[in-house]
């Protein structure tokens, strides 16, 4: 059964959808190295790096944003 | 019951004032024009607490009644011909997104040429939308079925928009005595708004408007069709008890003495005034004549129009509209619908007058059915 | 610059790998918070962020049609108005295609009536959901799939539209562009159009991996090249008042931009001079 002009009451609910099965590269973050200035977090397409730096692969879609706009090259993009 | 003279359009803006709805988006085109002055007007007065944009066309006049509507909200617009025209796309997206919009259509033809006279294939070109229709005869007709048409759409087994049309100038530009009533008895019968199904309110967040795949749409499609057949009971129930509160009873169609008749002329709107004179000079004189008015032409009320027509030897059906190279829509859904033969005949387009001796041409006509769609009042020397 | 930790655009969407939408569209929510209502227009955004039954969005959000988005958000400012909910935040998010193209008439209509509403318009410089078809905002030059370069032709002949010029025209009280390579820029901007009382349009450009033709990991790059080469220049009009927001220290050569990207990789030299001798005059007139 479909709602009611398939409106969708469950907010963000494309969580279901883990688009880490997407990913041909991983990003793996070097804490020692990180300097924690943010870019990683303001410049993720998925929203998918939280505030302590950990990176949800459930999502993340390996685009290698983070490791390109990291300043101190803190994140490497390794193949899967 | 104090009467009131006034046009159509003065009575429409007289029920959306008693209806009270939120937000007003409203675009003018001739002859709708008067609503949207009279409801500026109200609010302008204070009269009415509503939103009034002023919109910068018919096309966003729907989008905001749409948006106001997604909010959660009562909404009324109204609009005619090119207005609907430009409307078309989101009329589609209102049903679809099943918004209870009421809206009022002042009947009138599209161009090319151009003309602002009335006929209805403005609305008629929207039959399928999934919109509920419903055609005026009157003024008074016109403020009863706003206040019904809300009461309908808004119904949570229904929620589909509504369409309250009258035709162009002879209705909208016309004067009539009409009751208008009190806002107690309104009140009682149209019950405010609560929506469930559609709000924008962020402590209960939703997303209105989404994306469907195949496995999805088709099943939305048909919620429509389930929505707007049930919405007969409905209707059905809010005629009854607008009856019980206003003294005034509405049905789909409206039985003009066609009981016994062996003659039925069909018709919808305001032309059916002048049909009635013309069935009352034919009993008069012992024939059996009458006329089945389409009050309510989505849901088309199948059964009803049968049951009244299936007796009568002959059958002629009035469409202010053409559907190019089939013949008028309201003829062909009777044919394809029913077991009967009715006759089909293309009246009054562009506002070209149908005088009661038109009538008279289309009951003889109607004694031989023809499978041909025969145009009425055409000028002899064109034809 | 303090950046709000919460997401209002749930990850699981299905934009491509290295979206610079989405990178928008979450900066931006994170300003304006729960108290928000967003409308969309159709296109990319649309179709990757409500696939049904999900919906990535977590503030209550609206789309009807291509055209009309800033309509349907003047229908839901006034009922929000209607309901006393003044404190709720209306935000419309429109592609260049539904801002510049098919949906001006609408946003004009909002604009000029006043209504308390952001527009963001979200530019990859083409109609990308529907594969890279040019819009009134593709740049000179640009190859896409309607403009294509070839034996008679260079890609886009006409200049990109100007559309916060054109929205300035209307006397809204707040106008800006931004880019998201420039968060900080483009958030401050967000707030302020959050705080003014009225119709505020930010222009937002934002690089598009599919449509521009580079790698996904250079999306924040290649935004950085158009405004470090003077290409795109952030600038807000507060109250009619005209303001460069960020100035490159020393402007780099528009071929860096245009080198980096598969959609100007045709032009010839000349070509490319004539795009640099452009972007100057710009650039001399605003002093950047």
């Amino acid at each position: 059964m479909v709602s009611i002009g398939a409106a969708v009451k469950e907010p963000g609910s494309t969580r279901k959808n883990k688009t880490g099965s997407w990913r041909t590269f991983k990003p793996i973050l070097d804490k020692e190295k990180c300097i924690e200035c943010e870019n990683c977090i303001m410049f993720c397409p998925e929203g998918c790096i939280n505030k302590d730096y950990d990176i949800d692969y459930d999502y993340c879609k390996g685009c290698g944003i983070c490791a390109e706009e990291c300043p101190v090259k803190a994140i490497k993009m390794e193949r899967e | 019951m104090v009467l009131k003279v006034m046009s159509a359009n003065q009575a429409i803006a007289e029920a959306v004032k008693l209806a009270n709805p939120n937000v007003i988006p409203v675009y003018p085109i001739t002859p709708q024009t008067t609503i949207s002055e009279h409801l500026a007007k109200f609010v302008a007065d204070g009269d009415m607490s509503a939103e009034y944009i002023r919109v910068e066309s018919e096309h966003s006049a729907i989008s905001a009644a749409l948006g106001a509507s997604g909010t959660g909200v009562r909404v009324f617009t109204a609009t005619s011909s090119q207005g609907l025209a430009l409307m078309h796309e989101i009329i589609f997206a209102a049903a679809g997104l099943r918004a209870p919009i009421v809206m009022a259509d002042a009947n009138r033809a599209l161009s090319a040429p151009l003309s602002i006279w009335n006929d209805q294939q403005d609305s008629i070109s929207e039959r399928d939308s999934g919109w509920m229709q419903i055609y005026a005869e009157n003024g008074q007709e016109a403020l009863d079925s706003i206040l019904i048409a809300y009461r309908v759409s808004e119904d949570h087994s229904v929620l589909l928009p509504s369409m309250v049309c009258i035709d162009g100038f002879i209705l909208t530009h016309t004067v009539d005595p009409v009751d208008v009533p009190g806002k107690g008895d309104v009140d009682k019968f149209l019950p405010p708004y609560k929506p469930d199904h559609a709000y924008l309110d962020p402590k209960r967040p939703m997303s209105i408007g989404t994306f469907t795949d195949p496995n999805y749409y088709m099943e939305a499609r048909h919620d429509m069709e389930l929505a707007l057949e049930g919405a007969k009971d409905v209707i059905t129930k809010a005629n009854s008890e607008f009856a019980e509160i206003f003294g005034r009873k509405y049905d789909f169609i409206e039985k003009y003495r066609s009981d016994d008749a062996d003659t039925i002329i069909v018709a919808m709107g305001s032309i059916c005034s002048t049909i009635k004179d013309v069935v009352d000079e034919h009993r008069d004189n012992g024939e059996k004549v009458g006329l089945v008015r389409v009050r309510v032409f989505r849901p088309f009320p199948t059964e009803e129009i049968y049951d009244a027509i299936k007796g009568a030897s002959n059958i002629g059906v009035l469409d202010k509209n053409i559907s190019f190279s089939v013949g008028g829509v309201l003829h062909n859904e009777i044919n394809a619908k029913m077991d009967v033969k009715a006759n089909g005949f293309i009246v009054g387009l562009g506002g070209r007058d149908i005088k009661p001796t038109h009538i008279n041409e289309i009951i003889e006509k109607t004694k031989n059915t023809t499978k041909t769609t025969q145009w009425i009042g055409l000028n002899k020397e064109e034809v | 610059m303090e950046i709000p930790e919460k997401e209002f655009l749930a990850p699981g969407h299905r934009a491509c790998a290295g979206c610079g939408a989405t990178i928008g569209v979450r900066l931006a929510l994170k300003m304006l918070g729960e108290n928000t209502v967003a409308i969309s227009a159709t296109g990319c955004l649309e179709v990757i962020t409500t696939p049904y039954p999900e919906t990535s969005w977590e503030i209550p959000w609206m789309h009807v049609a291509f055209e009309n988005a800033a309509a349907v958000a003047s229908g839901v400012e006034s009922a929000l108005k209607s309901l006393g909910k003044t404190d709720t935040t209306v935000v419309v998010f429109g592609g260049d295609g539904g801002t510049a193209d098919i949906g001006l008439q609408a946003l004009s209509g909002a604009m000029e009536r006043g209504h308390n509403l952001i527009y963001i318009c979200y530019d990859n410089e083409a109609y990308m959901n529907t594969g890279i078809q040019r819009s009134g905002s593709t740049p000179y030059g640009a190859s896409t799939t309607t403009s294509p370069h070839g034996k008679e032709s260079f890609g886009e002949d006409r200049p990109k539209k100007n559309m916060p010029m054109i929205m300035a025209a209307h006397g809204i009280p707040y106008i800006a562009t931004a880019s998201i390579s420039y968060p900080e820029d483009f958030m401050k901007k967000v707030k302020k159009a959050s705080e003014i009382e009225g119709p505020a349009y930010i222009h937002l450009q934002q690089p598009c991996t599919t449509g521009w033709g580079y790698s996904p990991e250079k999306t924040i790059e290649l935004g950085r090249l158009a405004v470090e080469t003077g290409s795109w220049i952030l600038y807000e009009i507060e109250e009619g008042e005209f303001k460069v927001t960020y100035r490159p220290l020393q402007r780099r050569a528009v071929k860096e931009y245009l080198n980096a990207q598969k959609r100007f990789k045709h032009l010839t030299d000349l070509e490319k001079e004539r795009i640099q001798s452009h972007v100057d005059a710009v650039c001399i007139e605003l002093k950047v």
